[in-house]
Order: structure tokens, then sequence, then C-alpha cells
């Protein structure tokens, strides 16, 4: 039988967070913003097909940064909530705050019990109906939940890029303007230039007809839209 | 949070991969609301009656007439029973309406799940087979008579073509070549089609053709309710081609009724 040391629990939180925190700041970044269609989410991946922001249901959108398997595990979940209470309730009662305090309980409970915290960050945004307020959240590793407005910036260089994002942002952007200032905060932050292949990008559009008002913004049309 | 999937997350459906299937998902979380099988056979329920499908040059059209009927009476007489089930692939149904509407909403979720889950949409071929294990799971109510038979087609995105599928009530699944229908006026509908429907149609063709065949099949078949231009009841027409599903609009499908009108010199 062998006896586990006493760690005081400030200590094992501490660990824990730096662990997280480490895991986080080695990985990219994801910027959300609100410009006049919807709410605009953008990564540098250099992948095109290992998404970081994807979609949840009609109206509500994820970004995730840090260990792809774990956001990915947490993305999945999500979506499987949200189409179950679609399916049990109705469409219109799928909520981004419902989904973020899901996550909130989900990751909080990860990481006290379990062995490692994951270590991700996300977003969870919505757009309202008829014009109504759009919501993000924005959900740590630990499960502190808040709730954002206008610009969020999470990952590897959040710092830099909400403040670089905070400097530039204006409400009521369309959005070319959206993207370009958005791509132009990334490379500040990370302190190279990013090219438009490096890019991923996804809207909540709700000029879309469509009852799912995700669209992921193909690379050709990144390209055009950065000019 | 008692719907919700247990959280820390348990993705794997498996022993390895999260399991895209929306239907696994609800059967496993949440059965009750599942359509499950009804103690009364007999239990007036709306039937839904006449759906046809034939191929076009640039794809599929699916047509359905509006009326349910309950034994004698007329249920309803603007009921849908073609459905775009997603982008790119439609359902039409024809069978007990209840049944048949719930399991068009798990297959358009199940379509949508998928699709959401794994970030690519089911192929064509994919689909079919899905639905047609999702009929066999309703297979104890069909023997109840609560029996549902769709048909299924779409765009085939790989092979860049419109294909058409049709189902019986055990889940037995067959591909059709060029036109098919079903329903209680689906013999009369698919002489007609017999007569009009030629390989490489155009859409208002096709759509004469469609109209023209539920037509024959409302006159024929106490079920099956004809296209009422005073009031405005069309039937549901669904056009699949490269560029997405569409729900025809009435001022398109009034054309085609009053060109078949026309044609038969006003005896329809």
């Amino acid at each position: 039988m062998s006896f586990m040391p006493y760690v005081p629990p400030e200590q094992l939180m501490k660990d824990r967070s730096e662990f997280a925190h480490k895991g986080i700041s080695r990985g990219k970044s994801v910027v959300g913003l609100e410009y006049a269609d919807g709410v605009l989410f953008i990564a540098e991946n250099p992948s095109a097909t290992l998404h970081k922001i994807s979609e949840i249901y009609d109206r509500i959108a994820f970004a995730g940064v840090g260990k792809y398997s774990e956001f990915e595990d947490l993305r999945i979940s999500g979506v499987r909530l949200a189409d179950l209470r679609g399916y049990s309730y109705g469409r219109d009662d799928v909520r981004a705050r419902d989904l973020a305090n899901a996550y909130s309980q989900a990751l909080s409970t990860i990481f006290t019990q379990q062995m490692k915290p994951y270590e991700v960050e996300i977003l969870v945004g919505e757009i309202g109906e008829n014009g109504g307020s759009t919501e993000v959240y924005h959900v740590l590793f630990d499960g502190t939940v808040t709730d954002e407005h206008e610009h969020v910036a999470i990952g590897g260089h959040a710092e830099e890029l909400s403040n670089a994002i905070a400097a530039a942002f204006q409400p009521g952007w369309d959005l070319a303007t959206a993207c370009r200032e958005a791509v132009k905060a990334l490379s500040t932050a990370e302190g190279r230039e990013i090219a438009a292949e490096q890019v991923e990008a996804a809207v909540l559009d709700r000029t879309r007809t469509q009852r799912r008002k995700f669209r992921r913004l193909a690379e050709d049309e990144v390209a055009t839209l950065l000019g | 949070m008692t719907e919700g999937p247990p959280f820390p997350p348990d993705v794997s459906g498996g022993p390895i991969g999260a399991n895209p299937s929306f239907f696994d998902l609800v059967r496993a979380r949440r059965p009750e609301t599942l359509p499950a099988p009804t103690a009364a056979a007999e239990v007036a329920a709306p039937h839904g009656t006449t759906v046809v499908a034939l191929k076009f040059g640039s794809g599929v059209v699916f047509g359905g007439d509006r009326r349910a009927t309950e034994g004698f009476s007329i249920a309803d007489d603007r009921m849908e029973k073609v459905f775009a089930a997603d982008d790119f692939s439609v359902i039409a149904i024809a069978g007990a309406a209840g049944q048949a509407i719930e399991i068009v909403k798990l297959f358009q979720l199940e379509l949508e799940h998928y699709e959401k889950i794994t970030g690519d949409r089911l192929s064509l071929e994919g689909k079919a087979n899905r639905l047609a294990q999702m009929i066999r799971g309703n297979l104890p109510m069909a023997i109840q008579g609560l029996v549902v038979v769709p048909l299924f087609g779409g765009f085939d995105e790989r092979r860049e073509e419109g294909r058409i599928f049709y189902y019986d009530a055990t889940g037995g699944r067959w591909e059709e070549d060029d036109f098919h229908s079903t329903g209680s006026g689906g013999r009369p509908a698919k002489s007609s089609l017999k007569k009009r429907w030629r390989p490489g149609l155009d859409r208002d063709e096709a759509l004469r053709v469609a109209m023209e065949a539920l037509l024959d099949a409302s006159q024929e078949d106490a079920a099956t309710g004809g296209p009422d231009p005073t009031r405005g009841i069309f039937p549901t027409v669904v056009a699949v081609t490269a560029a997405g599903a569409e729900h025809v609009s009435d001022d398109d499908l009034r054309a085609a009724y009053e060109a078949v009108v026309a044609q038969s010199g006003g005896a329809s």
C-alpha cells in the first residue's frame, strides 16, 4: 500500500493551473469578434481539415485552442447535447448559455477530479434571432466562464492579440474589414506575417436564409477578403 | 442536464472514434422520445398517400399530393409528404403520417449530426443505407399496420448524377433507374410516369410529368388529393440538382398544372 504525500490544495490547484496554462500558451490563438452581420471567428491554423472553429447548432458556433483531442472531445459533446435538446424540445431551446454552463461544469469537474486538467480554452458564440443580441462565452480550463462583448482572444498569445484587436476594433465592420483587421491583429500578436492559406475563418451570419447560420469561409474566399 | 451526454465527455461510441449517429445517441440517452409501437393497431392515424420520384437531366424531382386520410374522412388537405433531407437529398413518405414524419425528422437530424460530428457529408449511398436501417427499426410498428415506405433520392456529388432509392416496410432497399411512385395512388401514378417519362427531361418538363402523374393518381385514388388551384393547393415538389435541394415555388407548380390541363384539352 502506497501513501500519497500531503499536498496543500492551494499548491495542487496552482500546479494544475500552471500546467494547463503552459499547454495552452504553446498553441495557436483564435479571435472572435462581432461584425455587421454576426460573429466572425478567425484562427491561424496550418491544417485545412483539423478545425479549431466549428458548428454546434443553428446559431451557435464553437472555437477551441490548446490540445486538439481535448477540445474536439468538448466539441462533440456539445454537438450531442445541442442535437439531443433540439430533438427533445425545440430547435429554439438550444442556447449558447446552456452550452457554456455545461462546458463550465465539465471543465471544472475535470480540473479538480481528473489526473490532469484539460489544456484548452473555448469560445461558444451565438447570434440572436431577428437582430437579437449576440452572445459569446469564454470558458477556461478550470471552468471559469465569462461573457464577452465585441471581441475576444484566446490561446497562445491571447493577451497581445486581445490588445491588438482592442486597439483597432470598431463596431459595425463589414466582413472584409473584420477579416483584415483580425488577421492583422494575429500577425502583430505572433510577430510575423500570416498568409491567407494559414487562416481558418468561419462566421455566424444572420443574413443567411438557411436555418443553419454557420458558414466556413473557403480558402480562396479568405484570400479575396484579405485582398 | 438529464438529457445531455454525461460530463466528463465520454466520446467514444465504439472501441475507437466518436459514433456519428444521432439515432444511436437518442436510443441510448432518450429512448422515450423515439417513436414506439402503440398498443392499438387500429388507432385512427392519418395516412399519407401518393408520392412520385423521377430523374431528369440535372437531378431528381420528388412530388407528393397534400391529402391525409383517416379512414374515410380527409384529415388534412395541406399535408407535406416531401422533405429536403439535407442540402443534397430529398425524402418522400407514404404511410402512417405520424410515424413517417417522426422518421423523417430523425433522418434529417441523423444527416445533420453526422455532418457536424465528422465534418463531412455522408455519401448518397451512405444516406440510403442509413435510411434502410431506420425503416427496419420501424418493423414492429409496420407489422401493426403503421407502415412507412419512403422514397429517397438526391444528387450524388461523387457520381455527379441524380439517384432514386425505394424501400419496403422491412427496410429492403432498391435503386431505381428512372422513376418510381409509392402510396395508395402509386399504381396510376406509375402508369402515367411510364407513358410520359423519357431520359434527359429538362426541369419544366419534369415538373409537368410529376404533376400529371399526381393528377392521374388523384383521379383514380380516393385517398390522393388533386391540385386545387382555386384554393392554391398544389403538390409539394422538391427538385435536387448540383446546386442543392429546392422547394419548387407555387408559381412554377401552377404553370406546370396549367400546361398539363391544357394538354389534355381540359379533360382534367
